[in-house]
C-alpha cells in the first residue's frame, strides 16, 4: 500500500490521475526562489520557454540573461555571476546542458566550488520525437562523478518545484534532471522532501493480501518511472507478492543507509531509471550495495544503447522500461534470491 | 597622469625581480611554462603596482577589481607578482608544483582562495570574467566602480567558447570588462600564424563590438595608456592586444616556440637565464619589442 507518512497523491492509481511535466515544476520552483532570494539569477541557452524559465524571466527580467545557444559559455559565466555572490540557475537540455559543457561544468562549477544549479530539461527517452540526439541518457553518469556535485531527478512536478526551492538555499553545485512529458503526479504539497533523503513510496501493507510476508523485493525508482513503479508495486501486492518501493531524488549524496536497510530487509533489489544502466542510479545502487550489503540486483533502463524517434510510451516499451518489464526485473531477481 | 621617467625606472626593477622569481620557480620545480610567463611580466607588474585597485593584505575587499587568468599555465608570473605584491612570502614561491604546495601546477582557488578563479583548461576565463561583469552591473548599474581583467593567451583563442563569451560581452556593452590577450604568436606545436590563423585578430574583435588596442607589451608608457584607454570607455568592453617576446629578457629563449611549455633544466640552460637576468640591474632598454611601432 501507499506509505501513509509520505502523504502521497489519494488519486494516484485513478486512471484520470492529474499529469504535468516535471519541467514546470522547476519554472515554478525557480519563481518561488527568485521570489525569495534576490541573488537568484536566470541564465537560458535560447531554450527559456521549453526549459519553463519563462515564469522567472517575466518576473525579473533584469536578473535574466538570455545567453543564445552557447552551453559552454553559460556554464562558465554562471561561474563568474556565482564568484560575485550570485546564484545562478541555467537551463539548456540536459543533453547540451550537462551534456556538451561537461568540462565547464567540472572545471568553473565545481573546481571552482560554485553554487550554480544546473537545470537539464527533457532528459530520458521519453524526449521522444525529438529522437536519439536530444535523449539524455547518460547525464546522472557524467554528473555524479563530479566531486561536490549534487544531483537531483524528481519523480513529479510538486516535487521538482520543491527540490529547486531547496536547492537555491545550498551552496553546492546542483544537478536537477527534468523530463519533458506530461508525468504523473505522484507526491502532494504535504509530502515531506529534503535533499539527500530517499521515501519509501510503497510498502506491503494488506495483510489479507501478503499474510505473513516479509518484503521479498525492494525497488529502488527515480524520476518519471517511480509512478510505474509503484503500480508495478501495487499489481504485484494483489499477486501477493511483497514488494517496497523506495524513490531516490538525490542521486548524490545518496542515502545509503535506506538503500542498505533495503537491501538488508529484502534480500533483493530492482533498479529503475530512465537512464544507461551504466552510471546512473543502478550503477549508485550497485556501488553502495557491493560495499555494504551485497544481493541479486536487476537493473531497468537503457542496456547501452542510443534511442530514436517514437513516441514516449513506444520508446519506453521498446527500450525495456515498462511496466512489464519492472514486473519482469522483479520476478527475476527474486529467482535470483538464495 | 602618465608615468613619470622615475616610476618606469621603478617598475622596471620590480618586472626583473619577478622574472628573476618566475625563472627560481621554473628551475625549482623542474617543470612548467617559462615563455608565457617572461613575456607577460611588464604587464602583470603594471597592473599590480599601478593600475588595480585591490589590498594584498586583505584580499578579499569586497570593491577590489577582478583578474581572472585564463591561460592558468602562465600562473607562474601570477603567483610572483602577487607574492612580490605582498600576498604571501616570495619564499612560498619555490613550493610551485610540488605537493600540498598552495601554488598548484595550475591555480586552484580551494588552495589559494585570494585567487577569483581557478584555470587550466583553456577558452573558459573569458566567459567567467564576463559573468563577473555582468553580475556587478545587475548590482551596481553601468557604474560600477569594479574592473573585470582577464588574461587570454593567443592561442587560447582557437578555443571556441571565447567567441562565444566575446560575443555575449559585445551584446552586453561590458564597459567594466578590459582583456588583455598575450599576442607572443606561440603555442605549443609552433607558431600561432602555422597552427591556426588568427590575423587579422584585431579586426576579429572589432567585428563583435569590442573597443579594440593593440599595444606593446614591454613598453610601461604605452601599456599605461592603454590600460587608461580601456578604463575610460564605458560603453563597450575593451581588449588590449599585447604583442609580446616569448621568453622575454632570455635571449636564447626569445622567440621560440619550444619554450612554451618547459622549465630551464640542463646546466646550459641554467647558465643562459642566470646570465641573463642576474647580470643587469633592469632589462629597461634591452626589452623594447619589435612591434613598439604597432
Amino acid at each position: 500500500m501507499i506509505n501513509p507518512s509520505q502523504k502521497l497523491n489519494p488519486k494516484i492509481f485513478d486512471a484520470d490521475v492529474e499529469q504535468v511535466p516535471i519541467r514546470k515544476g522547476f519554472g515554478e520552483g525557480l519563481l518561488q526562489a527568485g521570489i525569495n532570494d534576490t541573488r537568484v539569477v536566470g541564465l537560458c541557452a535560447d531554450l527559456t520557454d521549453s526549459t519553463q524559465m519563462n515564469l522567472f524571466k517575466q518576473r525579473f527580467p533584469d536578473r535574466f540573461i538570455e545567453m543564445g545557444v552557447a552551453e559552454q559559455n553559460l556554464a562558465s559565466v554562471a561561474s563568474g555571476m556565482a564568484a560575485m555572490g550570485k546564484i545562478p540557475f541555467i537551463t539548456s537540455y540536459a543533453m547540451f546542458s550537462p551534456g556538451r559543457n561537461w568540462e565547464q561544468i567540472r572545471t568553473t562549477i565545481a573546481y571552482n566550488d560554485r553554487p550554480v544549479k544546473i537545470a537539464g530539461s527533457h532528459a530520458g527517452i521519453s524526449v521522444g520525437q525529438d529522437g536519439g540526439t536530444h535523449q539524455a541518457l547518460e547525464d546522472i553518469a557524467i554528473t555524479r562523478v563530479i566531486p561536490r556535485m549534487v544531483v537531483i531527478s524528481p519523480c513529479d512536478a510538486i516535487e521538482a518545484k520543491k527540490a529547486t526551492i531547496a536547492c537555491a538555499m545550498t551552496k553546492d553545485p546542483t544537478y536537477i534532471r527534468l523530463a519533458r512529458e506530461k508525468t504523473p503526479i505522484i507526491t502532494t504539497d504535504a509530502t515531506p522532501f529534503v535533499i539527500g533523503k530517499a521515501q519509501l513510496m510503497f510498502s506491503p501493507g494488506d495483510a489479507s493480501k501478503t499474510p505473513d510476508k516479509k518484503t521479498e523485493v525492494g525497488i529502488i525508482a527515480t524520476g518519471a518511472l517511480v509512478f510505474k513503479a509503484i503500480k508495478v508495486a501495487q499489481a504485484l501486492e494483489q499477486l501477493g507478492k511483497a514488494v517496497k518501493v523506495l524513490n531516490i531524488t538525490t542521486i548524490k549524496p545518496l542515502d545509503e543507509e535506506a538503500v542498505w536497510k533495503l537491501a538488508q530487509e529484502c534480500g533483493a533489489i530492482v533498479t529503475v531509471e530512465e537512464h544507461q544502466i551504466a552510471g546512473g542510479l543502478g550503477g549508485a545502487v550497485a556501488e553502495c550495495l557491493a560495499q555494504h550489503c551485497p544481493v541479486p540486483i536487476e537493473f531497468v533502463g537503457v542496456a547501452d544503447k542510443f534511442g530514436q524517434s517514437g513516441t514516449p510510451n513506444e520508446l519506453i516499451e521498446h527500450y525495456g522500461m515498462g511496466e512489464s518489464h519492472i514486473k519482469a526485473a522483479v520476478m527475476k531477481v527474486l529467482l535470483r534470491k538464495k | 597622469m602618465a608615468l613619470t621617467d622615475e616610476k618606469i625606472k621603478d617598475l622596471e626593477g620590480k618586472a626583473l625581480d619577478i622574472r628573476r622569481s618566475i625563472i627560481e620557480m621554473l628551475i625549482e620545480a623542474k617543470t612548467g611554462h617559462t615563455a608565457g610567463p617572461l613575456d607577460m611580466t611588464d604587464i602583470f607588474t603594471y597592473l599590480y603596482f599601478i593600475a588595480l585597485k585591490h589590498d594584498p593584505k586583505k584580499p578579499d575587499w569586497q570593491y577590489r577589481d577582478r583578474v581572472v587568468l585564463s591561460n592558468g599555465h602562465i600562473c607562474p608570473v601570477l603567483y610572483a607578482t602577487m607574492a612580490h605584491s605582498g600576498y604571501f612570502p616570495v619564499s612560498e614561491l619555490k613550493t610551485l608544483r610540488k605537493f600540498g604546495s598552495r601554488l598548484q601546477g595550475h591555480p586552484h582557488r580551494e588552495w589559494l582562495p585570494m585567487l577569483e578563479t581557478s584555470s587550466g583548461p583553456l577558452g573558459s576565463g573569458l566567459s567567467q570574467a564576463v559573468g563577473m561583469a555582468i553580475a556587478e552591473r545587475i548590482d551596481t548599474g553601468r557604474t560600477g566602480s569594479k574592473q573585470m581583467y582577464c588574461f587570454l593567451g593567443d592561442g587560447e583563442l582557437d578555443e571556441g567558447q571565447n567567441w562565444e563569451a566575446i560575443m555575449l560581452a559585445g551584446r552586453e556593452r561590458l564597459g567594466n570588462l578590459t582583456v588583455v590577450v598575450d599576442r607572443n604568436n606561440i603555442q605549443i606545436d609552433g607558431f600561432t600564424e602555422d597552427i591556426m590563423p588568427l590575423n587579422p585578430l584585431p579586426d576579429k574583435w572589432r567585428a563583435f563590438n569590442w573597443h579594440v588596442q593593440e599595444v606593446d607589451g614591454h613598453n610601461f608608457r604605452a601599456i599605461d595608456e592603454a590600460f587608461g584607454q580601456a578604463r575610460a570607455v564605458s560603453d563597450r568592453p575593451s581588449v588590449i592586444i599585447a604583442y609580446t617576446i616569448p621568453g622575454k629578457g632570455v635571449p636564447e629563449f626569445e622567440g621560440k616556440f619550444e619554450w612554451h611549455g618547459k622549465a630551464p633544466t640542463t646546466p646550459e640552460e641554467i647558465e643562459q637565464v642566470k646570465r641573463a637576468l642576474w647580470n643587469v640591474r633592469t632589462l629597461g632598454g634591452k626589452i623594447q619589442s619589435e612591434n613598439e611601432s604597432a
